[in-house]
């Protein structure tokens, strides 16, 4: 536990809340100091954990990528380039195997959503309390050191990807071929407004569910992980460590599932159905 | 749980990664694992001609020693032939060779002989004259009886 004096439900909620710099009604800009003032900030406030992490992670995927591209030799390759083709041809495959068509963002796109998903997710390994106390050392009292379960986070990659979808139909079907798409189907032109209301459910439950589904499962993760960092110390061993081995087949899985459904989304978008 | 600003910060942070990732990253790898690609296939395919070249020269080396072998065999079959035709002559030449000497010295030996008999047949009529001589106790008519000894010669 982060301090002795704290209530289980005060250590849970203090794990949950994020380090927030907003513009308070009655008190102008500052970092927020309550859940209570974070949503009195409403929307005019930033998540400054969320956005650091999530800016460290997709640097150091960058970094780590274009370090390896800029010494890519074609040659025999060494350990670290290895890894990294290990990784873009995974990535590759994925999507030759789902997205037929030629198209130079998909792919680059895909790896990046897929690293820095993973990357970000990651950040549920180490243990729960170790950033926090580390910041609460510094003076800063609220850290949330894994940026996927924020709901902003994993919502504004799945709006990127939402603008996509609708940009690659548009490109592709011309503005009247998608709402055609989205009008006269499944039940013909008679049924129009059922249509309508069918397919735009449907398109809107494509970010939606994107950004729920790995939001769901981090968030979940990182609960179970507080909840036994609750339990004494001697025995947090017994849950952590199986639910951490499991939880790396979690990580990496949501992170694939969010990469792979970007991609066949999009295919979609391109395709006539 | 709030939604706020930082899902735009977010997005253009998306946003700028997947172009830097876009425009730096994935086409320099994705060319390097290209060009690797190639380079193997033109390995593959070096290594495949290379295997060619080998069986056809080990087939040419094969033709070269079965043939150079019957060359060979032939060769040795000429020369014992050869051989045998030369001692042959060798045998014929000293065949004949032999016969020419001992003619020759036949020839040489009867010539002797002639000669020896010439001689003596001239010394036997002069003995004979100075014999009949010691005999008749006179000398004798050479002239007068040159025929007879003549006759005499020849019968010897």
């Amino acid at each position: 536990m982060a301090s002795e004096t704290m209530t289980s439900s005060e250590y849970i909620s203090h794990h949950l809340t994020n380090l927030t710099y907003g513009n308070h009604p009655e008190l102008g800009w500052k970092i927020a100091e309550t859940a209570k003032e974070i949503s009195d900030m409403g929307f005019m406030a930033i998540n400054v954990d969320s956005m650091l992490w999530s800016l460290i992670l997709g640097s150091l995927f960058l970094w780590l990528f274009s370090r390896v591209a800029r010494k890519a030799t074609a040659g025999i390759p060494g350990g670290l380039q290895n890894f990294i083709e290990m990784v873009i041809e995974f990535i590759d495959d994925n999507v030759k195997s789902v997205f037929a068509h030629k198209n130079n963002l998909i792919a680059p796109l895909a790896l990046t959503i897929f690293v820095w998903v993973f990357l970000m997710n990651t950040m549920d390994l180490i243990p729960v309390d170790w950033i926090p106390y580390l910041s609460s050392l510094l003076g800063v009292h609220y850290m949330k050191v894994v940026p996927t379960t924020d709901l902003n986070i994993t919502l504004a990659l799945a709006l990127g990807v939402f603008a996509l979808i609708l940009f690659y139909s548009i490109k592709q079907k011309g503005i009247t071929g998608f709402l055609a798409e989205l009008s006269l189907q499944p039940l013909g032109k008679w049924a129009l407004p059922f249509n309508l209301f069918l397919e735009l459910v449907g398109l809107l439950a494509k970010p939606i569910s994107l950004a729920l589904r790995l939001f769901g499962n981090m968030y979940a993760g990182e609960m179970i992980f507080i909840l036994i960092a609750l339990m004494p110390f001697w025995s947090q061993w017994l849950l952590s460590v199986p639910w951490a081995l499991f939880h790396i087949l979690i990580i990496f899985l949501q992170a694939f599932i969010f990469m792979v459904l970007t991609v066949v989304y999009l295919a979609m978008a391109y395709d006539h159905h | 749980m709030n939604i706020n600003m930082t899902i735009i910060g977010q997005l253009i942070a998306f946003i700028i990664f997947v172009m830097i990732c876009m425009k730096y990253i994935w086409p320099v790898l994705i060319e390097t694992l290209t060009e690797r690609q190639q380079k193997i296939a033109e390995g593959l395919e070096a290594s495949d001609l290379a295997k060619r070249d080998l069986e056809k020269a080990q087939q040419t080396a094969n033709e070269t020693i079965k043939s150079s072998k019957l060359q060979a065999a032939d060769i040795i079959d000429q020369a014992n032939k050869r051989a045998n035709q030369i001692i042959d002559e060798a045998k014929v030449n000293a065949q004949t060779e032999g016969d020419r000497i001992k003619v020759m010295a036949q020839a040489e030996i009867e010539q002797e002989t002639n000669r020896a008999k010439e001689a003596l047949r001239g010394q036997v009529a002069t003995l004979a004259v100075a014999g009949a001589e010691k005999i008749l106790g006179a000398s004798i008519d050479m002239a007068h009886h040159q025929k007879i000894v003549d006759k005499l010669a020849t019968e010897l």
